[in-house]
């Protein structure tokens, strides 16, 4: 309990230091939200610095902060000056779409990775290994957003899956059924891009740590037993194996706002990456903090869950050993 | 008559091993293939209720030999005869029933067991795997095996890391024992353990050598140690065996080099020994 009390205090420091360094690093940007103004001769300088003083832009940065800082409490994250409203509901309307795309993109990881991985460790240097180190290698390789590219002219050209926002026309028209199909269908493509994207790297880090659980003299004692694979694989390697596993998860729950904001932008899905894209390209800072103070947030709940699982998962955690095994 | 057929069948090997031969391969897709033997041509036979120590330096393929005997590995060629059924070839499937007579117990009882179990975990799981019964009756012979040599059903639930050595080398004993074994493989099993506790676990070993009429084949570089142990004692050096026999004609007129340099730390210690308290020749 200590240790989670722990984590917690020092997660709410970390976010207090991301929320200041943004801050600071946005004064240092050049140019603000009403530069463009000023280069309009219809709008008088007396305008622009009323405009300013309105949202409190002429303040000291302390002031600002500190200001902002309330707004946070009160769950505002601010106010955005390009869409004239609180901060939080524009996220939080973009962080579920969001959410729903990176959710079951990690889900599918996952699923699997996890048992892939088992398998070619298993059949270390057989033929399955080696393709799927051939095919995991591509996938490293490879960017993200050539993969997005690459996927978006294959469904273009094909047309298998509809490709561009979110809904289709029409879509209140539907059953609640149809909704759910329609949905899905847009999904296809960017998940497909966040899946191929991410499934090498989760293969690769659970495969490398069950081949050393493997090679470890329990396993060898455990196969003299007449232990068949199946179990052998889920109840001895993959437990033992699952720290790694673990910390990897954690990273994936944390990058589930921040992880797919390039394919969002190319695959056209309303989420968080649009809107943060378009923020900042206008300067309204205190969204572009918003969007990153959300992502901070889910850094630290994603690497705070994989203590938690980590506690739960190792007893040597538990007992406080730091010899490994 | 009784008594003549009891020693006619504790002199029937219950293992022979015949022509064991086994070869790994070195290299890759890039690199030439090397064949490289690690055993050839490996004859021993131990009769039922005895000690075979097969004694050899570093490399010299003991482990492998273990290995092969409780068929962790496959050999190349050669037979393993247990009672009256080859191994060597069987598919997983048939080896099974085999697997419970024949156990193997390692030099680092920390890293041989699984670090998520407990003591009772760790010692019932063989029952568990080989469908012994319920759970309830698992836990049970698991806690009736551990007391029998010397761990307190009390520490059945502690995990495993927080047993001493001597305390989980106890436990790899129980956990071998647990399957009711005819030969137990006991691969360098006394190696890194300080005298006191090696000394419990050699008489624990005889205990249980005793009251469970086992055979063992003892996996040592430690040959005046396995002459206190074994009947019967096999030199290895390169893969092959180069010199085998009763221990007192070993010992008393050890022929190969390798026998010869594996007694000599025995002798250079009695020496020093000797000279330390004042005592010639």
């Amino acid at each position: 309990m200590k240790y989670l009390l722990r984590r917690l205090l020092r997660a709410a420091l970390l976010l207090i230091g991301v929320s200041a360094l943004c801050f600071l690093f946005t004064e240092m940007a050049p140019g603000s939200f009403f530069d463009e103004m000023r280069l309009n001769p219809q709008i008088s300088p007396e305008t622009v610095t009323a405009l300013r003083a309105r949202y409190g832009l002429d303040q000291p940065l302390i002031v600002r902060y500190s200001r902002w800082m309330a707004s946070v409490v009160r769950g505002d994250f601010g106010y955005s000056i390009a869409y004239n409203s609180p901060v939080a509901p524009l996220l939080w309307t973009r962080a579920k779409n969001t959410l729903l795309l990176t959710g079951t993109a990690t889900f599918l990881v996952w699923l699997i990775a996890v048992p892939l991985a088992a398998w070619t460790a298993a059949s270390h240097g057989r033929w399955l290994d080696k393709a799927a180190a051939v095919v995991s290698s591509v996938l490293i390789s490879v960017p993200e957003i050539v993969i997005a590219i690459a996927l978006l002219a294959l469904a273009v050209r094909t047309r298998l899956v509809p490709v561009g926002g979110m809904r289709s026309l029409g879509f209140q028209e539907f059953s609640t059924w149809g909704q759910i199909q329609d949905i899905a269908q847009r999904m296809v493509l960017p998940t497909a891009v966040l899946v191929l994207s991410s499934i090498a790297v989760v293969e690769r880090h659970v495969r490398a740590s069950v081949l050393e659980v493997l090679q470890m003299p329990y396993i060898q004692a455990a196969r003299g037993l007449g232990i068949s694979r199946t179990r052998l694989l889920f109840r001895y390697a993959l437990p033992v194996a699952a720290n790694p596993a673990i910390s990897l998860f954690g990273f994936s729950l944390a990058t589930l706002l921040s992880g797919s904001l390039l394919v969002e932008v190319v695959t056209g899905w309303p989420g968080l990456g649009p809107l943060i894209l378009d923020a900042t390209l206008s300067r309204d800072l205190l969204l572009v903090i918003g969007g990153v103070l959300l992502s901070a947030l889910f850094m630290v709940a994603g690497n705070f869950i994989a203590d938690v699982l980590l506690l739960a998962f190792d007893p040597r955690i538990r007992t406080g050993e730091s010899h490994a095994n | 008559m009784g008594s003549d057929a009891r020693v006619a069948k504790s002199a029937q090997p219950f293992l022979r091993v015949r022509s064991l031969t086994k070869r790994y391969v070195r290299g890759g897709v890039l690199q030439k293939r090397i064949h490289v033997d690690a055993v050839r041509g490996i004859d021993l036979e131990i009769p039922a209720c005895k000690t075979l120590a097969l004694v050899g330096s570093s490399g010299s393929g003991k482990s492998t030999v273990a290995r092969c005997v409780t068929r962790l590995e496959r050999p190349d060629a050669g037979e393993i005869w247990v009672g009256g059924t080859d191994i060597a070839g069987l598919a997983n499937r048939a080896l099974l029933t085999f697997r419970a007579a024949i156990q193997m117990i390692c030099q680092d009882a920390v890293t041989s067991m699984n670090p998520r179990f407990s003591a009772a975990e760790t010692v019932e799981e063989p029952l568990l795997i080989q469908r012994r019964g319920a759970a309830k009756q698992c836990r049970q012979s698991a806690l009736e095996i551990m007391s029998e040599v010397g761990v307190s059903a009390d520490w059945a639930n502690r995990s495993v890391m927080e047993f001493s050595g001597g305390q989980r080398q106890r436990l790899a004993i129980a956990r071998a024992l647990v399957l009711q074994p005819k030969l137990l493989v006991l691969d360098e099993a006394l190696s890194g353990l300080d005298l006191s506790t090696e000394a419990e676990i050699i008489n624990l070993l005889l205990d249980v050598q005793a009251a469970h009429s086992l055979t063992y084949l003892f996996i040592s570089h430690d040959l005046p140690l396995m002459a206190r142990l074994a009947d019967t004692i096999a030199v290895m050096c390169n893969g092959t065996i180069v010199e085998q026999g009763p221990k007192s004609q070993l010992l008393s007129n050890p022929s190969h080099p390798e026998t010869k340099s594996l007694l000599l730390p025995a002798k250079i210690f009695q020496k020093k020994y000797a000279e330390m308290l004042g005592v010639s020749g």
